[in-house]
């Protein structure tokens, strides 16, 4: 389910790192928990962000909640795709549904988030709840 | 936290599982927009167990249920069910409800979960003087309701009541899958639609037969979500949110349900003095121009300067568009009046639009 090449966060945002940079986007538990999602708001590319920044809102038909960057680093692109069809993150969120690419200001940070299997035991954690 | 007599067959389907006002009820199963289509397209099966319902009995059942409601309940013959109020002296809401006329001297009021036990308390607390007896039978009863276009020939099969032959609000007793309660045509949703009650202690077999007998013609289970983006798009309104104790039944926009020449009623004066003066606010219908989701309780600014607050706000799924209510100066209710949503640091351009958002038939 939860890709092992992909990094984690407490907040269910999930990290690609290639090279200097790194896609980002929700987990499938994040859009489960959000359900049908309506809009996508975006900070423009070139926007700079700290760790724990928000980079995006998710409107869902019940809620709303921010995207936070996982580490500290600098939009360069985002998924133009979801301006149109915000509900692939709910389709594919660990693909067609990525948000944004960042060029990430220390790669070693990467090291600070969780692996697949890590996530997996701490959701194990948040639905025994 | 309570649960329905149907809370073990939502976990078996997959619902994910909310508190509502003190019950455990299902938010959604597939998701709200594919639930939300359904009904408007097919039909879709709600629980609302947790609707609460009172039964008023005696020799002045009438007289009393007149005073407690603005709507005119001696218009009702048995077999009949309207749309009402129980309303404060101030001509503000207690709760809206719906009162079934069972018979002359028995009458079923059934209100909202959230309020059930309050209503009760309000209701036993005004008898005083009246010849009657008031019981609290939320605890027996469980309540269905099937909604959508295909609401009547999904149900027929199941039932032995006449359904083509019932119309709108109207009631009959009768089985459901072998279950004995009593449906009447009413609902929550805009649509054509039944709703189905029963004290049976096991009326389990009524969902499972009705979600068996629809499986082929698309009917869904329904959860809170949809039900409240359903109400919302036929503008119909929801306590806590729409009408609440501080908010007048003609400033709701419900002068429909107020019978003025039927005699006394809790806050008639205001609402006579309220009709010949005119009311300062009115709950009017908007919808967003700009993308966003307009949410409860968002400011709501018209040249500049905030007047309001969002009161109902949602994504509309059939509509496909953002829609709300607010309590607008009644200067500022022609439709096509330019407002602003306030959303998060932003403020969205959104105009008033006539209601209801959403029309069977219509469109």
């Amino acid at each position: 389910m939860y890709p092992n090449e992909f990094r984690y966060t407490k907040d269910h945002e999930w990290l690609k790192l290639e090279g200097g940079e790194a896609l980002v986007g929700v987990t499938d538990f994040a859009q489960h928990q959000l359900g049908d999602i309506i809009y996508v708001d975006l900070k423009p590319v070139g926007t700079k962000l700290g760790a724990h920044q928000p980079l995006a809102t998710i409107e869902s038909v019940k809620s709303v909640s921010d995207v936070f960057s996982p580490v500290a680093g600098e939009i360069i692109a985002v998924n133009d795709e979801l301006a149109q069809t915000a509900d692939i993150i709910n389709k594919d969120p660990h693909g067609k549904g990525w948000i944004a690419r960042l060029r990430v200001g220390n790669t070693q940070d990467v090291a600070g988030l969780m692996k697949a299997a890590d996530y997996e035991k701490y959701l194990e954690g948040l639905e025994e709840h | 936290m309570k649960t329905t007599r149907f809370n073990a067959l939502h976990k078996k389907l997959g619902a994910k599982m909310i508190e509502f006002f003190g019950w455990e009820m299902p938010v959604e199963y597939k998701g709200i927009v594919d639930e939300h289509l359904a009904v408007r397209t097919r039909a879709g099966l709600f629980d609302v167990s947790h609707m609460g319902e009172i039964l008023v009995t005696g020799r002045q059942a009438l007289a009393f249920v007149q005073h407690l409601t603005p709507n005119d309940a001696g218009r009702l013959a048995p077999g009949q069910v309207q749309y009402t109020a129980l309303t404060t002296p101030a001509g503000t809401f207690v709760d809206d409800m719906l009162v079934y006329c069972i018979g002359p001297e028995e009458y079923f009021l059934v209100v909202n979960a959230s309020n059930a036990d309050k209503d009760f308390a309000w209701v036993v607390g005004h008898q005083s003087g009246f010849e009657v007896k008031v019981e609290n039978q939320s605890d027996a009863y469980s309540q269905l309701a099937l909604q959508g276009p295909l609401a009547q020939d999904v149900l027929q099969p199941l039932t032995d009541v006449d359904l083509a032959g019932m119309k709108s609000f109207h009631w009959a007793t009768g089985s459901v899958a072998g279950i004995a309660g009593l449906v009447s045509r009413t609902g929550y949703t805009g649509e054509d639609g039944f709703e189905v009650y029963t004290t049976s202690p096991n009326p389990g077999p009524m969902w499972e037969g009705i979600l068996a007998r629809g499986a082929a013609a698309g009917v869904l289970p329904i959860g809170l979500g949809a039900r409240d983006t359903l109400r919302l798009e036929a503008k119909l309104a929801l306590y806590g949110n729409d009408i609440s104790d501080q908010t007048t039944v003609l400033e709701a926009d419900l002068k429909w349900i107020v019978k003025f020449q039927k005699g006394e009623f809790l806050g008639k004066a205001v609402l006579e003095k309220q009709l010949v003066e005119g009311v300062k606010r009115r709950l009017t219908g908007f919808e967003l121009v700009d993308r966003g989701i307009a949410r409860p309780h968002y400011p709501v600014f018209i040249g500049g300067r905030q007047v309001s607050e969002v009161a109902s706000g949602t994504f509309a799924p059939y509509l496909k568009k953002s829609i709300g209510l607010a309590y607008l100066p009644v200067e500022q209710t022609a439709v096509g009046t330019e407002i602003e949503v306030g959303i998060r640091d932003k403020r969205v351009k959104a105009k008033v639009v006539p209601t209801p958002f959403y029309k069977r038939g219509g469109k």
